[in-house]
């Protein structure tokens, strides 16, 4: 085990998928000698050469069509999308071709080795074009995995396991913990499985389910609300959003009767919104009060204001009181 | 940096149209060569394959095309005028080399060697259709002949062949660069106005990819002529732009065609970078069975390209040397029209996928939420079977 942070987490599982297998090649802007914007390819390009780890011209569509090429051909692309915000003009390459390739070739080809990487959410001063979440444009394709870790081990497990995948998987990482989120990793090459969300806390009264940036908001309004109203909240990260473990959400939700699901993105066709669909469809009697969704607000992400318009632990909480006050 | 580095001292521009860019000619349209013409090196028995591709493929798009019309397709669109293009091209490349085409290359898989019936099984998605009824018709795809998928989104192939390629290269450097593979990527000159073009051809000059760029200038996308298209010479204009090597050529000519195409596949395979050939044609037919050209173009205008028609070039110089006679002709064109009905009548027999299948390949295994779909449509399904074709068994 390793103190490190999310970061370096990434780092240690790309560069051990490339120590492991050749046909890992990662490829995106300012990724070569310079190790990208974030650092997460850092050294990467000195260890495994300027042909496995390179700098792409700045084009999104390019990278994301590239990458899609060298997985046709057989190897495991890993490409890094700068920014979430930026993943747009690849919108047609991820959705009308990595998502149907196998599809539409019957499973004569396909790009099973793709991965595609990118930072995402609010809370670094970013404003409309370093801030946004993504996750449910791309919640709405068939055939691609959508995949976001909490914390440096996620990272790490679920990394790896994206790039083993023999599916497309869009991987966003939480830029705000990039640096802030330091925990325990193990040292050896290991695996989270995808599909599958992790409990990370048990309690009766209400289920907290989130992802990515906001487990660490989710936790402190747990502690919160046991603090100063006894609730015990049981905390679910779901880890993966497509395909998303309705299962294990179920199942806590007939446990506790209640939900609050918490995404940075807007609300109006954010992901909560099918989450909360489908829990009522499978939960309808159990549920004790409506299914609360603390969420983004419908406009831009903006820059001034910004601490009052993230959803935190305080927002979180009073939504909890509400639920369990309905 | 690069750039070019003289200088000049009060301002200066250039125009597009400056460029030198000559275009390719052997091939007369009387089957003659031009003076000074250097014929490419081209066996008979090529030339005659080349010659059966091209024949193969005009009657697949006549017959094809009367078949939609009796309501026996849903969907068509043909090669007319570009088979020269096209066959002339692929016949350059090494059969283990990937084609990632636009979807008027039947012409490529043919000479690959997929047959009439391969082409019915997709035309008509049956079960047997190696795409499993997915895709509209002419959306062909065959691993075993290295001939990738198509996909209806214009210029998607064009980065991702350069990707295709640069793949290729690393293979090829494992190997210590003995024999290597490229990629043959084709698109028109409607599909070079898309933002993926430039992402694509950039990125293969820059990252140094094995892959040819044949684009089939054939004067229209669907009723746009290359005038509203573009303003600089053509496509091949770009090609200079990117740093890549460059030609022009007379599409319709055969030799031209395969001269360049050979000599572009050599760059791309020995020096590992990209080659752009822009192929100067007409498209003879309609841009698809939905679209009628006498509202956008003249009978004049394509009178003019019929006289100039690739496939009527060839076979006076195949004449000319004796390497295919008016008999030979005759039993061809017979023998393909027969061919062709007989296998379209075959396949339409054949069932349609099962609907088990919808939920299939979506990823490499159904998660449960696709199970649990396919479940409840089957069985909404069996207990309507009277509203759906397959619970009526078809």
């Amino acid at each position: 085990m390793a103190e490190m942070n999310l970061l370096q987490a990434v780092n240690t599982a790309l560069d051990a998928a490339m120590a492991a297998d050749e046909r890992v090649i990662c490829l995106g802007e300012d990724v070569g000698g310079f190790g990208g914007v974030f650092r997460a390819t850092s050294h990467l390009q000195e260890k495994y050469g300027r042909e496995r780890c390179f700098n792409t011209p700045l084009t999104e569509q390019g990278i994301a069509g590239f990458a899609i090429g060298l997985a046709a051909q057989g190897k495991v692309p890993v490409a890094e999308i700068q920014f979430a915000d930026y993943i747009f003009p690849a919108f047609d390459q991820i959705v009308n071709e990595a998502a149907k390739f196998r599809y539409r070739t019957g499973n004569q080809f396909d790009v099973a080795g793709l991965t595609i990487r990118a930072p995402y959410g609010g809370g670094i001063a970013g404003g409309l074009y370093h801030s946004q979440s993504p996750e449910a444009y791309f919640c709405h394709t068939p055939g691609l995995k959508v995949v976001v870790p909490s914390g440096p081990r996620q990272a790490k497990g679920l990394l790896t396991a994206a790039i083993r995948d023999p599916n497309p998987v869009l991987f966003f990482e939480p830029k705000r913990l990039y640096r802030a989120a330091v925990g325990e990793v193990p040292d050896e090459e290991y695996t989270l499985p995808l599909g599958e969300a992790e409990l990370v806390r048990e309690g009766e009264d209400i289920t907290l389910l989130g992802w990515g940036a906001q487990m660490e908001y989710l936790l402190k309004a747990a502690d919160l609300a046991a603090a100063e109203e006894g609730i015990a909240c049981e905390v679910i990260d779901l880890r993966t959003l497509l395909p998303w473990d309705r299962d294990r959400v179920a199942a806590s939700v007939r446990k506790t009767g209640r939900l609050l699901i918490a995404h940075e993105a807007p609300r109006t066709g954010g992901y909560a919104g099918e989450i909360s669909a489908s829990i009522q469809e499978t939960c309808f009697l159990h549920l004790e009060a409506p299914i609360a969704r603390v969420t983004g607000l419908d406009t831009p992400f903006p820059l001034a204001n910004e601490k009052e318009y993230m959803t935190d632990q305080w927002k979180i909480l009073d939504a909890i009181k509400a639920s369990l006050n309905y | 940096m690069k750039h070019s580095k003289r200088s000049v001292h009060r301002p200066q521009f250039i125009s597009g149209s400056e460029l030198p860019i000559p275009t390719l000619e052997i091939l007369r349209a009387d089957g003659s060569l031009y003076e000074g013409a250097e014929e490419p090196e081209l066996s008979r028995d090529l030339a005659v394959r080349i010659y059966r591709t091209m024949i193969f493929t005009r009657i697949l798009d006549e017959r094809m095309t009367s078949a939609q019309r009796q309501g026996r397709l849903s969907f068509y669109l043909t090669c007319a005028g570009e088979e020269a293009a096209v066959a002339g091209s692929v016949a350059a490349f090494d059969p283990g080399d990937m084609i990632m085409g636009q979807y008027r290359e039947q012409a490529a898989l043919r000479f690959r060697g997929f047959s009439a019936r391969q082409f019915m099984t997709q035309l008509l998605s049956t079960r047997n259709d190696l795409g499993k009824g997915r895709q509209m018709p002419v959306h062909y795809g065959t691993r075993e002949l290295n001939f990738m998928t198509i996909s209806s989104p214009l210029a998607t192939q064009i980065p991702q062949a350069a990707g295709y390629a640069y793949g290729q290269r690393l293979d090829a450097g494992k190997a210590g660069g003995g024999a290597s593979h490229c990629t043959l990527c084709y698109y028109g000159d409607g599909a070079a106005s898309e933002g993926d073009f430039h992402a694509g051809m950039n990125m293969a000059a820059v990252l140094k990819c094995p892959v040819v760029f044949f684009c089939r200038n054939n004067g229209y996308a669907i009723s746009t002529p290359t005038a509203e298209q573009y303003a600089g010479d053509g496509i091949a204009s770009r090609g200079v732009g990117y740093g890549m090597q460059t030609i022009r050529v007379d599409g319709n000519d055969l030799l031209a065609v395969y001269a360049a195409s050979v000599a572009a596949r050599r760059i791309a395979v020995e020096s590992f970078e990209p080659v752009l050939i822009e192929a100067m044609s007409y498209r003879l037919g309609a841009h698809s069975t939905s679209d009628d050209p006498s509202g956008y173009r003249s009978r004049e205008e394509e009178d003019r390209w019929r006289e100039m028609d690739p496939i009527a070039r060839m076979r006076l110089w195949l004449y000319a040397r004796d390497w295919w006679s008016e008999g030979e002709e005759k039993a061809a064109l017979e023998s393909y029209r027969g061919e062709v009905l007989s296998e379209l009548k075959a396949e339409e027999k054949e069932p349609k996928p099962p609907l088990a299948a919808l939920v299939e390949d979506v990823y490499d295994t159904p998660p449960w939420h696709l199970r649990e779909q396919i479940e409840a449509l089957s069985e909404h399904v069996r207990r309507h079977a009277e509203h759906y074709p397959a619970g009526k068994g078809v």
